[in-house]
């Protein structure tokens, strides 16, 4: 039987671990394929309201004040790139808390994939890709009509869409690791409570750093969120400078890396026993 | 070569230690191409654990295993590769179909897209879960999600499989289906290694067995052989109106080879059943019930072990 010889060359050799990322991949954009409507509404919706309430309702009062808006900026195109790289963490955070407890323990579907070639490093990295995908998406909508409502103020706003995926990724790496150590949704609540939203509200999204108390400048700028912010809306306002560019970068790629080792190590204490 | 006479899988003094705890303590064992073979033993025993290993999901603490001649140390994809896993929790994706389940399992194998699509239409033939292909996971009965599940661990047409538990907490008639697919795996030539607390599961699809006990293989045989070796040919089940039957036991004394006592019954050991029980009647002793039997598994873990399999 030809077929049987087909799945023997198959089975005769398979490739190291992490260069199966793919293949858990595939599961998880047939799971989104079938399942995307639930998350429409947090991923797609939610952050254009913010979009619509921030930046037309607020954002006029805002822009009549003395300053004419953030130092002379109108607040809509100020507040679109924050808002951009802030739906960017929200979704990675959102994908790699419960998704990853699932996998673990309550769809137990990474015993599944671990019964079969792949190994923890594939898992870790066909989830990053997955996240990669799903962030690109929500911030590419949210980009094209922040855009079409006039938020966008330079073209370079094009690159604002891998920094926005950076930002977020650098979030689902260590994100990932924490929730290989959960044994139930609890922790989840305490990370969304305690380090979410107060990111969300104090790394620049609505107003610039500089209004933070100095005590607390470094330590918003100690995440990922303030760096991506604050590149997406130098490059949405036009205004990026290379320098500041890299540091950003750097910074959210260090997160990134820090992040995927602990992951990767945190998930095969859990699972390899 | 004599490739295929040697053993598919070997365990030497194979370990497996949590911290303290001794899962699995130094077991041999030997799995021969094309059989079926079975570790019966009570919840705790170290089954699970042993098929972990055998799986290459957990590396062994200390000894030697080789599973289709290669070392799960080193060689785990590759063998993961070859194997099939029904574990004794469903892990299949409740929120895909029936159909996506399998071709997506298909895929972690490396297989294309239109060999696992093909695969997956077979498979669910040999389910008998073709007309259920395009429907969600999620309200399938138990029996269905068990026989999904095997059918996903054949999508790479492995040389073993592994079912942990495969039947438990299926009611009878879904087992039977169960069992009759698994019987047909078997004559099709694949080597089945199983786990189970049932002694009937044992009884009716494994070759040979071991029986574990505390991280131990305390006999192992056929369950023919196993049940020659420690048991009798016949039980005699007797039941008193009494909360504790020990007293009991020294009234049946030398009417059987050997007398058990659980709480709720006497079990005596005999090669002739109805005589034993004529002569209990003939003691003058008034059971409220009284069952001839033969011996099963069952009696044998009893015997070596002084307890039940199923608690």
């Amino acid at each position: 039987m030809n077929q049987a010889a087909m799945l023997e060359s198959h089975a005769q050799k398979q490739p190291r671990e992490g260069r199966m990322w793919r293949r858990p991949l595939i599961h998880y954009l047939v799971s989104y394929r079938r399942n995307w409507r639930g998350t429409a509404i947090s991923g797609f919706l939610v952050p254009l309201m913010f979009l619509g309430v921030m930046g037309y309702l607020l954002g006029p009062l805002v822009d009549r004040g003395t300053g004419g808006g953030i130092d002379g900026v109108e607040y809509v195109a100020f507040v679109a790139p924050g808002l951009l790289a802030a739906q960017a963490m929200q979704a990675a955070v959102g994908e790699s808390t419960f998704p990853v407890l699932a996998g673990i323990k309550w769809r137990r579907f990474y015993h599944a994939m671990l019964a079969t070639p792949l190994g923890v490093r594939d898992i870790v990295l066909g989830h990053l890709v997955f996240v990669t995908v799903r962030i690109a998406l929500t911030s590419t909508v949210f980009l094209v009509v922040a855009f079409a409502l006039g938020a966008i103020r330079s073209p370079w706003a094009v690159l604002a869409l891998p920094v926005a995926v950076l930002c977020g990724l650098a979030f689902a790496t260590a994100v990932f690791a924490y929730s290989a150590r959960q044994t139930d949704g609890q922790g989840f609540a305490v990370l969304f409570r305690f380090a979410v939203m107060p990111l969300f509200l104090f790394s620049g999204t609505f107003f610039p750093m500089t209004q933070l108390p100095g005590w607390l400048q470094p330590v918003a700028w100690s995440t990922p969120l303030a760096h991506g912010i604050d590149l997406s809306r130098d490059l949405s306002l036009g205004t990026p400078t290379a320098t500041e560019a890299m540091v950003h970068v750097g910074f959210m790629l260090l997160w990134l890396i820090a992040g995927l080792a602990l992951a990767e190590w945190s998930l095969r204490h859990r699972m390899v026993r | 070569m004599s490739a295929a006479r040697e053993p598919l899988i070997t365990a030497r003094k194979l370990t497996k230690r949590f911290g303290e705890l001794v899962a699995v303590d130094g077991i041999d064992f030997d799995v021969a191409r094309g059989e079926a073979f079975g570790f019966l033993g009570p919840n705790g025993a170290g089954k699970t654990s042993a098929m972990r290993m055998i799986g290459c999901v957990s590396p062994p603490t200390a000894g030697e295993l080789r599973v289709i001649g290669l070392d799960p140390a080193t060689n785990g994809p590759e063998i993961r590769g070859r194997l099939g896993v029904v574990p004794q929790q469903d892990t299949l994706d409740d929120a895909l179909t029936v159909r996506e389940n399998i071709i997506v399992y298909g895929r972690y194998f490396g297989l294309s897209r239109a060999t696992s699509a093909r695969r997956a239409d077979e498979l669910l033939e040999f389910a008998q879960l073709t007309d259920r292909a395009g429907s969600v996971v999620e309200p399938l009965s138990g029996g269905m999600k068990r026989r999904l599940t095997i059918a996903r661990a054949l999508v790479n047409d492995p040389e073993v499989l592994l079912l942990d538990e495969p039947t438990t907490g299926l009611d009878p008639q879904a087992r039977h289906v169960l069992w009759d697919r698994l019987f047909r795996l078997k004559r099709q030539g694949v080597t089945l290694v199983l786990t189970t607390h049932y002694m009937d599961e044992a009884e009716q699809l494994c070759d040979r067995l071991v029986v574990m006990d505390a991280g131990k293989i305390v006999a192992e045989g056929s369950p023919r052989q196993l049940i020659d070796a420690y048991s009798t040919r016949e039980v005699l089940e007797l039941r008193f109106e009494a909360d504790d039957h020990a007293p009991y036991a020294p009234k049946v004394s030398g009417l059987a080879e050997r007398v058990e006592v659980l709480p709720d019954r006497l079990l005596l050991y005999t090669d002739d059943g109805d005589g034993t029980a004529s002569a209990v009647y003939d003691r003058g002793l008034q059971p409220l019930s009284l069952l001839a039997r033969r011996s099963t598994l069952e009696d044998v873990f009893l015997h070596l072990t002084g307890r039940t399999l199923v608690d």
